[in-house]
């Protein structure tokens, strides 16, 4: 029973940490934060590193809510957050969704899409305050 | 007319509006990839080279240049933000500059990198300037025997004194000679190493070559390795100095400047040993306090200055005897070869306008980039979040196009796949480049040399060591042969306790 985070160090990725805190607390449940990458670039600013990864603990730690923060390295970050939904058994999934042009979506394909579609469980999708 | 005089003619060609531009191409795509670790000029001048055969040679050798000295300057970007060095050269940059970065002084560290290199490159290049017309001078008359011992000296001094393990080098080295007998024997029209067929009677194209190791090895390595946690870039704002880092850096700078250049200028180059000695003297000449080992700008300073001026004195003996010392220096001559210059002493008299313009150029282009450099460097520090798969797909894309534009011939693709293979093999198992390189580039020239030396004695040996020269060089290959090795056993006697300690 948690509720699993798909996180990443930018607005959207605290639009939807924001809101997964809240929704663990409401179902009183594990929280489950996940940064994922495709590790193909020598820097991906999308990966939290040593720094960032020390800050974001601490700030859960003040949180008073049993969590976890998973860095998973796999080619397809849509299956990285379904596979931590599916370990850990997943009462929802939190992503923050951003616009796309229609060429960037053909060219990249969609996270939120993939995850939307194939998540086995309700996914709640946020976006930043405007 | 003195060399000023010549140089100033240079500068004359060299600013024009057409080859001002290819200087700049060459700066921006030199910079791009050394920037990228695994990347290095000697790639992309392997990838460019037959896409310049339209151009004319001098404004092909002028956009040659720039990458050449544009991909020193992208190593000490990455190594310095990232602390993984673009090239072996940058290594000891990153000793210091990484640390400068993590306190907050990336911008420093990369202004004393930018303007040191640029004032070593500076002085480095009026040096070659200077000294190679009279280097030429006294090789024009090298006669045969004596240039075969320069050349076996040069791959004897690549292969054992530099690098970690000898028997790797010289599995290099033999690999590249091999590579380089292919094709037909040039005075008795003999097919050597083709297995009977019709398309290796010419011999491989070094271009080929170049390609399959640089390019296709690196490709299918990076493949074989594609997912790595990603790395922590430390963000820059524009390069500037401080009066006191500037009052810290001038003295490195000169220093740097001076021991790098002869170590580069010697056949046995490499900018590993000129480095490593600047930031040893750095560190020993440094005050009390001078923060070495958490980041002292003199640490930066110093071995940048070393690396590239060793990066311009291999530019004597590439000019002066035809001899490249660096795996860049052999693309580039090759890149001669395809335009039937022939270096070696006669270069200088036969084409002064073109090396003079190529040395003009290199002034152009070191400044060029010190104008680009210093403020692009954030711009630069971006370039790391490309994606491997698209960049290396860009890659094979170009070394495809590259090798099959040799000749027009499939066959060159499939020769192309196995060089691919080989590269990646050497990677494996720790096989240097650049002896292998030198040997498919120096092999055939050497034999050429050989059958001169055989042909005047008629076919005694002894023709090979009728000079005092040549003589002179025989005794320093068996000592560069020789010492390394005293010199191992020596270490190893007295280090045996200890390693009988540490294991």
């Amino acid at each position: 029973m948690t509720v699993v985070v798909g996180y990443i160090p930018n607005e959207y990725g605290e639009a939807a940490l924001a809101e997964g805190i809240e929704e663990a607390r409401r179902r009183g449940t594990r929280l489950v934060v996940v940064n994922a990458t495709k590790g193909d670039a020598l820097v991906d600013h999308r990966y939290v590193g040593e720094p960032g990864l020390a800050e974001l603990q601490t700030r859960l730690a003040t949180l008073d809510l049993d969590h976890e923060v998973r860095q998973t390295i796999g080619a397809d970050i849509a299956e990285e957050l379904l596979r931590a939904v599916d370990d850990t058994g997943a009462q929802v999934l939190v992503i923050g969704i951003r616009h796309r042009t229609a060429v960037g979506k053909l060219l990249m394909g969609s996270v939120a899409q993939h995850v939307m579609l194939d998540a086995p469980c309700p996914v709640l999708a946020v976006k930043p305050a405007p | 007319m003195g060399t000023l005089d010549l140089l100033l003619d240079g500068f004359q060609n060299a600013l024009t509006l057409e080859n001002l531009t290819y200087a700049a191409i060459g700066v921006l795509l030199g910079t791009f990839v050394g920037v990228l670790p695994g990347i290095g000029p000697a790639m992309a001048l392997a990838l460019l080279l037959p896409v310049t055969y339209g151009l004319e040679p001098t404004q092909a050798l002028i956009m040659f240049a720039g990458i050449y000295y544009g991909g020193m300057y992208g190593g000490s970007t990455t190594s310095i933000l990232l602390n993984t060095p673009g090239e072996s050269a940058s290594v000891m940059t990153a000793i210091e500059g990484n640390k400068m970065a993590k306190k907050g002084r990336a911008a420093q560290a990369l202004a004393t990198a930018a303007i040191g290199s640029f004032i070593a490159g500076t002085i480095g290049t009026l040096l070659v300037a200077f000294f190679t017309p009279s280097i030429a001078d006294q090789a024009v008359k090298i006669g045969a025997p004596s240039y075969f011992a320069i050349i076996l000296l040069s791959l004897v001094l690549v292969t054992s004194v530099l690098g970690t393990s000898r028997i790797r080098g010289f599995i290099g080295l033999f690999m590249g000679l091999t590579i380089g007998l292919v094709g037909l024997d040039l005075s008795t029209g003999q097919a050597r190493l083709t297995g009977g067929l019709l398309e290796l009677a010419d011999g491989i194209d070094i271009v080929v070559v170049a390609v399959g190791i640089f390019a296709l090895g690196e490709a299918l390595w990076t493949a074989a390795h594609l997912r790595r946690r990603p790395l922590e870039v430390i963000p820059v704002g524009r390069p500037f100095m401080g009066r006191d880092d500037w009052s810290r850096s001038w003295r490195p700078w000169l220093r740097g400047t001076a021991l790098g250049f002869p170590f580069g200028a010697v056949p046995a180059g490499g900018a590993e040993t000129p480095t490593f000695l600047s930031y040893l003297t750095e560190r020993r000449l440094a005050k009390p306090g001078a923060e070495f080992g958490e980041g002292a700008i003199e640490g930066v300073a110093g071995p940048e200055a070393a690396n590239n001026a060793s990066a311009a004195g291999m530019f004597v003996p590439l000019l002066a005897l035809g001899l490249p010392v660096t795996a860049t220096a052999s693309i580039l001559l090759a890149a001669m070869q395809s335009y039937g210059i022939i270096p070696g002493p006669t270069l200088m008299t036969d084409q002064p306008e073109l090396i003079w313009t190529l040395l003009a150029s290199l002034l152009i282009g070191n400044t060029l980039l010190l104008l680009i450099n210093l403020p692009l460097a954030p711009l630069w520090a971006r370039l790391l979040a490309i994606p491997r798969p698209q960049l290396y797909a860009g890659i094979l894309f170009f070394a495809s196009l590259g090798a099959y534009s040799v000749n027009r011939d499939p066959f060159d693709l499939a020769l192309l796949l196995l060089f691919g293979l080989v590269g990646f093999v050497i990677r494996r198992f720790g096989i240097p480049v650049l002896p292998l390189i030198l040997g498919v580039i120096l092999g055939p020239l050497m034999e050429v040399k050989m059958r001169e030396a055989l042909d005047l004695s008629g076919g005694d040996i002894s023709g090979l060591f009728d000079e005092g020269l040549a003589i002179f060089i025989y005794v320093l290959v068996a000592l560069a042969i020789v010492i390394p090795i005293v010199l191992g056993r020596l270490r190893k006697r007295q280090d045996v306790p200890e390693e009988a300690m540490v294991r």
